[in-house]
């Protein structure tokens, strides 16, 4: 007698196959989709880490001459202590190359210590000032010592100097605070991500609090308030392709608009975050629409056989079930308007900007346009701000997520 | 309290768009009695209800003719409120649909609305002599703050009932009120609505006739329609005039 529960027809073997394939191709497509990412993180952070440290050079200083910051000649100081660090050094050429080891902003940094403090002036005190790019590089092992002279960037001499320094523990390495607090600049040992960080900041703030609310508006009133019509249907076609435009159109219009129309200042965080806005726009509006269909009737039905009105029904009963599924789109949408690039290059949000903004009408830059001009930089230092800058803005996009986490648990109810 | 019937409607015809789904409807609802809409699915019961609260106003293509008059005033004319007749005409649903707000909330949103508290005590007086009357205070009075949808189908139903009337309407509309519910729960809502009675005229669709006889005093047949015959219950469930209320209750048609 045979069983009848046992896989013993082809066809229901080849059914199971059929099974077995498709979740292990599921289960295949996800391992690929987390390999790739997992391979692109170690890579920006293999990168980009290096940008989290920098070099530093001990010098001392003489000071003893001096009673107050006029009466340094900053510049002559701290050539005279790298001279004296290196006296077999005597040749001109040789000298102006000894005066690469250190960023070309050192004699600022001496002015900076002595304001931060006085107590050195009249003293002979040993300080730390910033590498230069190149001995940057070679200490973090980007250089290699063994290629022939004429195929790196340092020098036999150089090299020299530099080996010299670390036998007497005149070099170190520290974080990188200037990364965090400085703005953009030419000497790669001295940019910093700030400027770029605020002026993406800035731009979000402005294009949040022009598109969520005009976003919800205009959702508002194509769902819940308009009846429905040709009108209406050519409205929402016409949202919808506008959803699909490339960001670059949108760069355009603002060029053409805000700037040459009304006049707003180029460049400045107000412009980019309108620009943004009016790209964001049809996302929230789109989204917005999905979760004010996904409310139950039946909440809209109970509301108005109350004798509630239809501004009533919706701000009290469909708006706080609809807010999660706004949030978001909002958040979607600003993601993508945090990674643009394009659009702000059209309304010059892509100036060389050292000064950190001050307000939404400065001129600022934004990260992925930082991100843009460093990765377009000759100098192998930039390479790793490159990384470093990524890894900020995928920072700011996890905090963003995570807010919206949060936000969305705070008003999600059941019904 | 007056004889007069506090509901009366004239020829009253519904299109939605082309269709025609009521034809000349002419029908008196009594005051203070419960009166029963049966019929088979799609005869129109529903659509008649709606157009009393005006609910069918939310349909875009809808379109009602006839007359509705309710307390002597017809409820489609030019100068009336829709948020005050409604204020007036309480309304019940086939589903429970409480706000996914506290059992508190619930009930005093109505009256928040139409400016009927002033003070806190106000507002927890009419939360209990609402629960009180739609007989759910005993089981939720420890319990205000929690959510309505925390509970069970039969009592979210009697909170959507005591939300109804803390709106102190004169005639409540229930849609098929018990059909998503036990029938234990149905049984209390039944009771319920025979309790209500004393104060407030109800008209409730249903499907079921045992239902239909055991609850209203009239009931109106409906089909493909029409209003096909309307009388005091007892009678139309023994002696129907016409055959197709005939057919209907005998389980021919349906």
């Amino acid at each position: 007698m045979t069983n009848l529960f046992t896989t013993a027809t082809g066809h229901l073997r080849a059914r199971h196959r059929a099974e077995w394939r498709f979740r292990w191709l599921g289960r295949l497509a996800i391992v690929f989709s987390l390999g790739f990412l997992l391979i692109m993180l170690v890579s920006i952070i293999s990168l980009g880490k290096g940008a989290l440290s920098r070099t530093e050079i001990q010098l001392s200083i003489d000071l003893s001459a001096a009673s107050t910051l006029e009466d340094v000649d900053l510049k002559k100081t701290v050539r005279t202590a790298l001279f004296t660090t290196f006296p077999e050094v005597i040749e001109r050429s040789d000298k102006r190359a000894l005066l690469k080891l250190l960023s070309a902003d050192s004699s600022y940094e001496l002015a900076r210590m002595i304001e931060d403090n006085p107590a050195l002036l009249g003293q002979e005190p040993v300080l730390w000032f910033t590498a230069s790019d190149d001995i940057d590089m070679y200490e973090k092992g980007a250089i290699d010592a063994n290629l022939p002279e004429n195929r790196r960037r340092l020098k036999d001499t150089t090299l020299g100097w530099v080996r010299a320094l670390e036998s007497h523990d005149a070099l170190r390495s520290v974080f990188n605070t200037a990364f965090f607090t400085s703005g953009d600049s030419r000497e790669p040992e001295l940019a910093g991500i700030f400027s770029a960080l605020i002026g993406s900041i800035l731009s979000l703030i402005v294009c949040f609090t022009l598109s969520f609310p005009l976003g919800i508006m205009a959702a508002l009133s194509l769902e819940e308030f308009s009846k429905k019509s040709r009108w209406s249907d050519f409205i929402e076609v016409n949202i919808n392709n506008l959803a699909a435009v490339p960001s670059i159109v949108f760069g355009l219009l603002g060029m053409a608009i805000f700037l040459n129309v009304f006049g707003l200042p180029r460049s400045s965080p107000l412009v980019g975050g309108m620009v943004l806005a009016l790209m964001t726009l049809p996302t929230i509006i789109i989204a917005s629409r999905a979760a004010l269909r996904s409310v139950p009737p039946s909440i809209r039905e109970a509301a108005l056989a109350m004798g509630a009105t239809r501004v009533q029904t919706t701000f009290h009963h469909v708006l706080p079930l609809a807010m999660p599924g706004m949030l978001t789109g909002a958040i979607v949408g600003m993601a993508r308007a945090l990674g643009e690039t394009a659009p702000l290059i059209m309304i010059g949000m892509v100036a060389f900007i050292v000064d950190v903004p001050q307000g939404f009408t400065d001129a600022a830059t934004s990260l992925p346009v930082q991100i843009f001009l460093w990765a377009d930089s000759p100098e192998r230092a930039f390479l790793e701000k490159t990384s470093a800058a990524i890894l900020v803005l995928l920072g700011l996009l996890v905090v963003m997520n995570i807010a919206a986490i949060v936000l969305r648990r705070k008003f999600e109810r059941r019904y | 309290m007056s004889k007069e019937p506090i509901i009366t409607t004239r020829n009253v015809d519904v299109f939605y768009g082309d269709k025609q789904a009521l034809n000349g409807v002419t029908l008196d609802v009594p005051r203070n009695k419960v009166t029963s809409l049966i019929g088979p699915s799609g005869c129109g019961k529903s659509t008649f209800l709606r157009s009393l609260n005006r609910m069918n106003d939310l349909v875009d293509i809808c379109r009602v003719e006839g007359e509705i008059k309710v307390e002597g005033k017809n409820i489609y004319d030019k100068d009336v409120d829709v948020v005050a007749l409604r204020a007036h005409i309480g309304m019940v649903f086939q589903k429970p649909n409480p706000f996914p707000k506290s059992i508190f909330e619930n009930v005093v949103y109505g009256p928040k609305i139409h400016g009927m508290i002033k003070t806190k005590s106000d507002a927890e007086e009419i939360v209990e002599t609402s629960l009180r009357r739609a007989g759910l205070w005993k089981e939720v009075a420890d319990r205000l703050q929690e959510p309505g949808t925390s509970l069970s189908g039969g009592q979210q139903q009697r909170l959507c009932i005591a939300r109804a009337i803390a709106v102190k309407p004169s005639i409540i509309l229930m849609d098929e009120p018990a059909s998503a519910l036990d029938p234990i729960a149905t049984a209390v809502i039944e009771e319920l609505i025979d309790e209500l009675r004393q104060n407030y005229t109800i008209i409730i669709v249903t499907h079921s006739m045992q239902q239909a006889a055991r609850v209203s005093q009239r009931t109106a047949f409906f089909h493909m329609g029409d209003l096909v015959e309307s009388g005091p219950t007892k009678e139309l469930f023994t002696s129907p005039n016409d055959e197709r209320t005939q057919n209907y209750i005998s389980g021919r048609i349906g």
